[in-house]
C-alpha cells in the first residue's frame, strides 16, 4: 500500500484517497514546436526501475495537485512537495542522493 | 445484536463554503463575526455543528451556522468581503449529515475509511476529508463520537453503509 503525505494539508493519504496524475515536470510543447518535441510532450514517458517523479492529486481530501518522489522498485517514498515548481526541491534531491547515490532522472541528478 | 455505535441522521444543517485567502485579515474578521471562532489550523474544526468553522483546504473553509441563519450570515460575509477575491455559497441543502455516537464509534468509521482513528492520531477537534467506502466524506471527532458529512445525493448510501458497519461485534483490533 502506498501512503503519501499531502504537502498542503499534512494528511498521510492512502493510495485510494489519491488520483494518479502521471509523470511530473513535463514541459509543454505547443504551437510552434517541432513534431519531435510535440510527440515527446504527448507520448514519451520515463519508465524507470528506481527513482521516479510523479504527479498526484489529493482527490478525496483538499483536492490539490502535488508531486511525489519515490522508488518504483522498493515503493520507498523519498518525499512529496507542492506542484508550483518545475523541478524537485533541493532537500528532496539531497534525500534521494543519500539513499541512491548517482541517481539520474531526465535532466535531474 | 447490539450495535457498535448509534448512527443518527440529521436534518439539514446550515453550511457555507467560503473560499479565499485564509490569511487575509478581512476574511479572518468575517469568519470571526459569523461564528465567533478564529480560522482553525489545517485538519481541525473550531466550534461545533451549530456554530463552527472547518479547515477544508489551503483556500477553503466550511462555515457552520444554524440553518435559519444562513442567509443573514451570507449577507454579512458578502458585506465584509466586498471587493475582495472570495467565494461564499450556501451548500446546506447539498449535504447529508450524520453522527456516529458511542465508545466504539471509531471502529465503525475505521471499517469504511482508510484513516488512523486512534485517539492519539485523531483527537477531539480533529477533522479530515476522506473516502468512505465509495464516496467522499468529511469527518470530525467530538466528545460523543464523530460527525460525518457527505453529499446528499449519496446520503442514503452513506446511511446504509454506516448502519451496516455499526451492526456488528467489535473486533477489538483498534484497542
Ligand atoms: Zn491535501
Amino acid at each position: 500500500m502506498l501512503i503519501l503525505e499531502c504537502p498542503y494539508c499534512g494528511v498521510h493519504a492512502e493510495e485510494t484517497e489519491l488520483s494518479p496524475g502521471g509523470e511530473a515536470h513535463l514541459k509543454r510543447f505547443g504551437p510552434g514546436s517541432s513534431e519531435d518535441e510535440f510527440e515527446g510532450y504527448l507520448f514519451v514517458r520515463e519508465n524507470p526501475k528506481g527513482v521516479h517523479f510523479e504527479r498526484w492529486r489529493h482527490a478525496y481530501g483538499c483536492g490539490k495537485w502535488f508531486h511525489a518522489a519515490r522508488c518504483t522498485t522498493t515503493l520507498e517514498v523519498f518525499g512529496t512537495y507542492p506542484a508550483q515548481t518545475t523541478e524537485p526541491p533541493k532537500d528532496i534531491k539531497d534525500k534521494i542522493s543519500a539513499k541512491r547515490p548517482g541517481w539520474r532522472w531526465r535532466d535531474f541528478a | 445484536m447490539s450495535d457498535l455505535a448509534k448512527v443518527i441522521r440529521h436534518s439539514a444543517r446550515g453550511m457555507i463554503t467560503l473560499r479565499g485567502d485564509l490569511t487575509s485579515s478581512p476574511l479572518k474578521k468575517a469568519v470571526k463575526a459569523a461564528t465567533g471562532y478564529t480560522v482553525p489550523k489545517a485538519g481541525h474544526i473550531a466550534g461545533d455543528d451549530t456554530k463552527g468553522v472547518i479547515w477544508m483546504s489551503p483556500d477553503e473553509l466550511l462555515v457552520m451556522v444554524p440553518y435559519g441563519e444562513v442567509e443573514a450570515t451570507l449577507a454579512a460575509l458578502d458585506k465584509t468581503l466586498l471587493g475582495k477575491h472570495y467565494l461564499a455559497v450556501d451548500v446546506s441543502d447539498a449535504r447529508a449529515v450524520f453522527t456516529v455516537e458511542g465508545a466504539q464509534a471509531h471502529e465503525v468509521l475505521a471499517r469504511v475509511c482508510p484513516v488512523d482513528l486512534h485517539a492519539d492520531s485523531f483527537a477531539v477537534g480533529a477533522f479530515r476529508r476522506t473516502r468512505m467506502a465509495q464516496v467522499a466524506a468529511a469527518i470530525w471527532r467530538h466528545e460523543a463520537g464523530f460527525d460525518v458529512i457527505c453529499f446528499r445525493s449519496v446520503g442514503d448510501y452513506a446511511e446504509g453503509l454506516l448502519r451496516n458497519a455499526a451492526a456488528a461485534a467489535p473486533t477489538g483490533a483498534l484497542g
